[in-house]
C-alpha cells in the first residue's frame, strides 16, 4: 500500500503510565481511517507522535515515507487538534494566511476563499476568533489543516463543537479529500460518522489495537426478523444465508410474511464489544 | 530563514494587537508626564543647590543624573515587564491553551519557531526602551538643559537588558507555566537589582564582601552589570566631587563596566537560548 501514515510498533511511556505499547497502523493515499477508543485509550498520543508533537518510546511512525516529526514529515500534513485555540486578535484570513506562509502554500487568497468555503465560513474571512462561536472557531481549525493541499489530515474529534449541518458539512469535506487522494486518520466518539465515512477502523484501548478492519468485515450477524401475520418472530444466531429457508419455512408452514430484516451488529456493538473484551 | 520571519512578525503583531499594549502605552504616557513634572520640579529646587566654593558641586549634573538614572531605572522596569510578558508563556503556556500545537507542526521547526518568539519580543522590548529612554532624555535635557556624557550606549544597555531577561524567560518557559514562569522572572529580576544595590552600599562602605556578591550577581544575571554599565556611561565624563558624590547617589554607579561584559552578554544569551532550545526539542506538547 503507498502509505500516507506507517505506523509499527508504537509505544509510549509517560513515567510509569503507558500511553501506547505497540501500535501497528496504515493509512494509504486516499483512504479515510477511524480511530477509535475510550477516553486515555491512547488516540490523541497515537495522532501526537504522528504529527511531531509528541517523541514515542518504541517502535516508528513514518508520513509519506519520512519519519514523523521530520521537515518532510511536517511538510505533508496538516493537523486538527483534539483542544487547539487561535489568538484571539487575529481574523480567519489572517490565521489561513499565517499558516499558509508556514507551510510555504502559494495558495494565496484564492486557498484561502475555497477552504473558508469548504467549512461554511465563506462570509467570516474578516471576523476576529475572538468574536466566533466555538463551532466557528473548530471550522476554521479544520480549514486550517487543510491549508497546503497535505497529503495527510490528522483530525483529532473535529466534529465535537459541531451541530448536525456543521457534522454533515465534515463528513462532505472528509469524501471530497478522499477524491483528492490524501489519506485521513480521523480520531472520533461519534461512531456513527465513522461509521458512514471510513474505509477502516482501528479501536484501541488501553494502548493496543483490540480490533481493526473495515466497517462491514466487523460487523457480526446478529440474526433474522421476520415480519408476519401474528407478529415479528425473530431468528437469533441466523444469517443472511438463512433467510430464504427461514421464509420458505413459515410460508409452508402457511404463515404469511410481509418482511425480513437480515442482522447485523453495528459499530457501536464492536466498540463495546472489543473495549468490554479487551 | 522565511519562515522565523514569519513568526517574527506574527510575534510582532500579537504584541502590537493585544488590549495590554494600549495599557502599556497609556502607563508609559503617564509615567512620563510623572517624569516631566518631577524633573522640571528637580531642576528648580536644586538651580542654586550647594554649589559650594568656587562652584566646586555642578548642581545641573547632579540633579540631571540622578533624576535621569532614575527614569532609566523606569525604563528598564517597564522594558521588562513588557517582554516578560511577551515570553512568558511561549511553550508551557501556549501549549496548556492550544495555541501553539497548530505552530509546532508546520515545517519550520522548534529552535526557529523559538529563537524567532524570542527575537520578535526582543525587537518590540527593545524599541520600547529606546523610545521611553529617548523621550525621558528629551524631558530631562528640556527640563533642566542637562544632558549625558553618553547617549548611545545606555540605549543599548538597557536593550541587552531586556535581551538578557527575554531569554531567561523564553528557558523558563520551556519548563514552567504561564504564571510559575512570571514570578520566577520576575524574582531573578529583583534578585539582580538587589544584588546591584548591595554593590552600591558596598562601594560607598568599601565593604568588599557586598562588592564580591554583587560582582558575582551581575556576571549571573548580566541584565543588572548592563545597567550599572548604562548609568556608568551617563556619567563617566562627570569628574570631581560632582562625580563623587554621584556614585554615592541611589542611581550612582557602583563600578565600571568590564571589557569583556558585552561578549559575555552575547555568550550568555547564546547559552540561555541554546538550553531553551535544547529543552524544547526534547519535549512532548
Amino acid at each position: 500500500m503507498d502509505c500516507a501514515l506507517a505506523v509499527s510498533g508504537l509505544g509510549k511511556r509517560y513515567g510509569a503510565r503507558t500511553a501506547l505499547a505497540g501500535v501497528d497502523l496504515e493509512v494509504g493515499r486516499g483512504e479515510l481511517v477511524g480511530l477509535l477508543g475510550p477516553n486515555g485509550a491512547g488516540k490523541s498520543t497515537l495522532t501526537k507522535i504522528a504529527c511531531g508533537l509528541v517523541r514515542p518510546s518504541t517502535g516508528t511512525a513514518e508520513v509519506c515515507g519520512a519519519p514523523a516529526g521530520s521537515a518532510p514529515a511536517r511538510r505533508a500534513l496538516g493537523y486538527l487538534a483534539e483542544l487547539f485555540r487561535f489568538p484571539g486578535w487575529s481574523s480567519a484570513d489572517e490565521v489561513l494566511t499565517l499558516h499558509q506562509r508556514l507551510a510555504g502554500s502559494g495558495g494565496g487568497g484564492g486557498e484561502r476563499a475555497e477552504l473558508l468555503g469548504l467549512v461554511g465560513l465563506a462570509d467570516a474571512s474578516a471576523v476576529r476568533v475572538d468574536a466566533m462561536s466555538k463551532g466557528m472557531q473548530q471550522r476554521l481549525g479544520i480549514a486550517q489543516a487543510l491549508v497546503g493541499d497535505p497529503k495527510l489530515v490528522l483530525l483529532d474529534e473535529p466534529t465535537s463543537a459541531l451541530d448536525p449541518v456543521g457534522r454533515r458539512t465534515v463528513r462532505d469535506l472528509l469524501e471530497s479529500l478522499r477524491g483528492r487522494g490524501a489519506g485521513v486518520l480521523l480520531s472520533s466518539h461519534l461512531l456513527s460518522e465513522v461509521e458512514l465515512v471510513c474505509d477502516r477502523v482501528s479501536i484501541i484501548d488501553a494502548g493496543r489495537v483490540v480490533a481493526a478492519g473495515r466497517p462491514s468485515e466487523l460487523a457480526r450477524p446478529r440474526g433474522v426478523e421476520v415480519d408476519t401475520a401474528g407478529g415479528t418472530r425473530s431468528f437469533p444466531g441466523a444469517g443472511r444465508e438463512d433467510a430464504p429457508r427461514i421464509v420458505s419455512d413459515l410460508v409452508a408452514a402457511g404463515e404469511p410474511v410481509y418482511g425480513v430484516r437480515v442482522l447485523r451488529s453495528s459499530l457501536e456493538d464492536v466498540y463495546l464489544e472489543a473495549v468490554r473484551g479487551a | 530563514m522565511s519562515g522565523a520571519l514569519v513568526i517574527v512578525g506574527y510575534a510582532l503583531r500579537e504584541a502590537l494587537r493585544r488590549r495590554v499594549f494600549a495599557v502599556v502605552v497609556l502607563l508609559t504616557l503617564a509615567f512620563l508626564a510623572l517624569y516631566w513634572l518631577g524633573a522640571r520640579e528637580a531642576f528648580q529646587d536644586t538651580s542654586g543647590f550647594a554649589t559650594g566654593v568656587d562652584g566646586v558641586v555642578d548642581a545641573r549634573a547632579f540633579t540631571g543624573a540622578t533624576v535621569f538614572g532614575m527614569a532609566m531605572f523606569a525604563t528598564l522596569f517597564l522594558g521588562i515587564v513588557l517582554t516578560i510578558f511577551l515570553t512568558l508563556s511561549v511553550v508551557q503556556g501556549d501549549a496548556e491553551r492550544g495555541l501553539l500545537q497548530p505552530l509546532v507542526v508546520r515545517p519550520l521547526g522548534r529552535a526557529t519557531l523559538l529563537l524567532a518568539r524570542w527575537a520578535g519580543a526582543t525587537a518590540v522590548s527593545g524599541a520600547y526602551v529606546v523610545l521611553v529612554y529617548l523621550a525621558a532624555l528629551l524631558i530631562t535635557r528640556s527640563a533642566g538643559g542637562w544632558t549625558p556624557d553618553h547617549v548611545v550606549g545606555p540605549a543599548l544597555a538597557l536593550t541587552g537588558g531586556v535581551a538578557v531577561v527575554g531569554a531567561l524567560s523564553v528557558l523558563g518557559a520551556v519548563y514552567l507555566s504561564t504564571t510559575a514562569n512570571g514570578i520566577a522572572v520576575f524574582m531573578l529580576f529583583g534578585a539582580g537589582l538587589t544584588a546591584g544595590l548591595l554593590g552600591s552600599i558596598g562601594n560607598a562602605l568599601r565593604n568588599d564582601t557586598l562588592e564580591d556578591v554583587a560582582q558575582i550577581a551581575s556576571w549571573a544575571l548580566p541584565f543588572e552589570a548592563l545597567f550599572q554599565a548604562g548609568l556608568s556611561a551617563l556619567v563617566s565624563e562627570t569628574t570631581g566631587l560632582t562625580g563623587v558624590i554621584l556614585q554615592l547617589g541611589p542611581f550612582g554607579v557602583a563600578r565600571d563596566a568590564s571589557m569583556a561584559l558585552i561578549p559575555f552578554t552575547l555568550a550568555y544569551l547564546a547559552i540561555v537560548l541554546a538550553l531553551a532550545v535544547a529543552a524544547f526539542a526534547r519535549r512532548d506538547l
